[in-house]
């Protein structure tokens, strides 16, 4: 899923400043999950928004996905009533809610961190950098894009210590290590003697936003 | 006493960096295989046993400090490293500060790292580098930029350091560029490849420790003529490493050369012990520095030592003396290491 955490207060409300009447809308998905942006999350921000006054008007509501258009609907009557909309979806989201209401300032509740798992309560962790180009089939399951802070494909670098990463041993586990270690467990460590090529950034965001077109579900 | 190799005047900058006397000693012999006219790869080849030593950049425009240093090392070994941003904290550019010593007739390793450049960056310089005289390149992965002093840039890391020795390698043998494009200026030009003797670095110490000898192995298939290992003060793991490195024949593709620091003082022992990804420090070197009267002395015999001890074990081929900001150290340690008299 797509990883968010709100924003601070103080900047979300200096976004807001000037603006009488607020659209607070939150996104069902995502960030529902990682309890970022969520209808409860709406709720709350909403709530301290009312509360700090300025005889602002603070509208509600959350919809099933914001990164897809055909959810607006719900809420088409309310934003055209707001002369601004706080969006508590991810970058995608917010940018689709910009879209929809071309004539409204729209404003991010949340930094969107990354694309990753759940790794327990209260804890989320990066695995996959969209590369478009995925390995995993060759890295045992591991990403080294996006699990090695360098994203190195041969190997380790000389920082490797202690299944830690120099980067921040606290915090960051060795992609490498990890990578080393699931291969040697399937029997498949042969597969690291193999010089990996130089990427193909290409097809990351290096190759300039990317685009999807599939004909075969054009028009369903 | 060694004194070193011959040295061209401080104003030949030409093409090559030898004397023409020189070449056409070895014009005859040696040259037909040498891959890069550097002297480095003319004393290994031979069997020499060689020196190398490291030389940081100063974070100023300061070509006097450069040239003091250079004077430090020129008569004692056979080529020095310079270093690329080391630390990720911006330093004269290791070409800019590798022509001024190649100037003064001491052999420069360039330093390359992939942190700070994407391969058309990294192959627009080598060919200048080259031009200016350089034929030694060492190709390393850099250290993340969180450990310098601009933590907030952005990475490159378009290539790690076993597809930089792999390109560096292409543009010399198959004359290519890493698109494949041959290294001409036109179609009706003649190719004009750069020609540098390459390394890279092996760390015997890092984890996963059985993955390190087939890193090594990556790298000497994707084209390292040399190695230079991280500082090594753990013998005995070291020992077991080149165990591997021989059982995998790779001393006889690839030059070892054995990285070694002199500890200055026992807290140095110990942040190295205890701080520094990759190094082991066995707490008798710790001991010995914590009791020694004169620590700096102590710390110049226990890296003689180690050369000694070093230079016994099959397969090593030379040394590397990372003596940073102790450069004046280095003669002290190699004439008291005797690598004066067999290479
Ligand atoms: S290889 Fe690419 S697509 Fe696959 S997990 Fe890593 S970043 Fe994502
Ligand atoms: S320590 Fe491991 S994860 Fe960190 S940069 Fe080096 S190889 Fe990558």
């Amino acid at each position: 899923m797509i990883v968010a955490e709100q924003k601070p207060i103080a900047e979300i409300a200096g976004y807001l400043d000037g603006h009488k009447r607020v659209l607070v809308l939150g996104c069902g998905t995502c960030v529902t999950v990682c309890l970022a942006g969520g209808e409860r999350e709406t709720a709350q921000i909403a709530s301290v928004l009312r509360l700090s006054g300025n005889g602002r008007e603070i509208l509600e509501n959350t919809i099933e996905r914001q990164c897809d258009a055909e959810f607006f609907d719900a809420v088409a009557d309310q934003a055209a009533g707001c002369d601004a909309i706080l969006s508590l979806a991810c970058g995608a989201g917010a940018q689709m809610v910009a879209r929809v209401f071309p004539e409204k300032p729209v404003y991010p509740a949340l930094n969107t961190k990354f694309m990753g798992t759940n790794d327990g309560a209260g804890e989320w962790s990066e695995n996959c950098l969209a590369c478009g180009d995925c390995k995993l089939g060759v890295f045992g399951g591991i990403c080294p894009v996006t699990r090695c802070s360098k994203s190195l494909a041969n190997g380790p670098c000389g920082g490797s210590a202690d299944g830690r990463c120099e980067v921040d041993p606290q915090n960051i586990e060795c992609g490498w290590q990890l990578i080393h270690d699931r291969l040697k467990a399937l029997g498949k460590l042969d597969a690291l003697s193999e010089i990996a090529a130089p990427r193909d950034w290409s097809k990351t965001h290096s190759g300039g936003p990317r685009r999807l077109s599939r004909e075969d579900v054009a028009g369903l | 006493m060694w004194r070193g190799c011959e040295r061209p005047a401080a104003s030949d900058v030409s093409d090559r960096s030898d004397s023409p006397l020189e070449r056409s000693a070895i014009a005859m012999s040696e040259e037909k295989q040498s891959k890069s006219g550097s002297r480095l790869e003319r004393k290994l080849a031979a069997g020499g046993f060689a020196v190398t030593a490291e030389l940081g950049p100063p974070k100023s425009a300061d070509a006097d400090l450069i040239r003091n240093k250079a004077a430090l090392l020129k008569d004692w070994v056979d080529a020095v490293n310079i270093t690329d941003n080391q630390t990720a904290i911006v330093r004269v550019s290791s070409i800019g500060t590798g022509k001024l010593v190649h100037d003064m007739g001491l052999e420069p390793i360039i330093q390359v790292t992939c942190r700070d450049r994407n391969r058309l960056a990294i192959q627009a310089d080598l060919l200048g580098a080259y031009l200016m005289g350089i034929r030694n390149v060492l190709c390393l992965t850099g250290d993340h930029q969180v450990f310098g002093n601009h933590p907030t840039a952005r990475y490159v890391f378009d290539l790690d350091s076993v597809q930089l020795i792999a390109m560096v390698r292409d543009m010399r043998d198959r004359k290519v560029f890493a698109c494949g494009d041959e290294i001409r200026n036109s179609k009706k030009a003649g190719i004009k490849e750069p020609r540098l003797f390459i390394g890279g670095a092996a760390n015997p110490f890092g984890d996963p420790f059985e993955f390190r000898a087939t890193r090594l192995e990556k790298k000497v298939r994707a084209g390292a003529d040399f190695v230079q290992t991280q500082c090594i003060y753990d013998m005995e793991r070291f020992d077991r490493w080149m165990k591997e490195v021989r059982a995998r024949g790779l001393h006889r593709k690839c030059a070892i050369l054995a990285g070694v620091t002199p500890l200055k003082s026992v807290g140095m022992a110990r942040y190295m012990r205890d701080q520094v990804a990759g190094v082991t420090v066995p707490d008798c070197y710790v001991q010995r520095m914590a009791e020694a009267s004169d620590p700096k002395a102590e710390g110049i015999a226990i890296c003689v030592e180690q050369i000694r001890r070093l230079r016994a074990i099959e397969g090593v081929a030379g040394v590397h003396i990372m003596a940073i900001e102790w450069e004046e150290k280095v003669p002290e340690i190699v004439e008291r290491a005797g690598l004066g008299t067999g290479g």
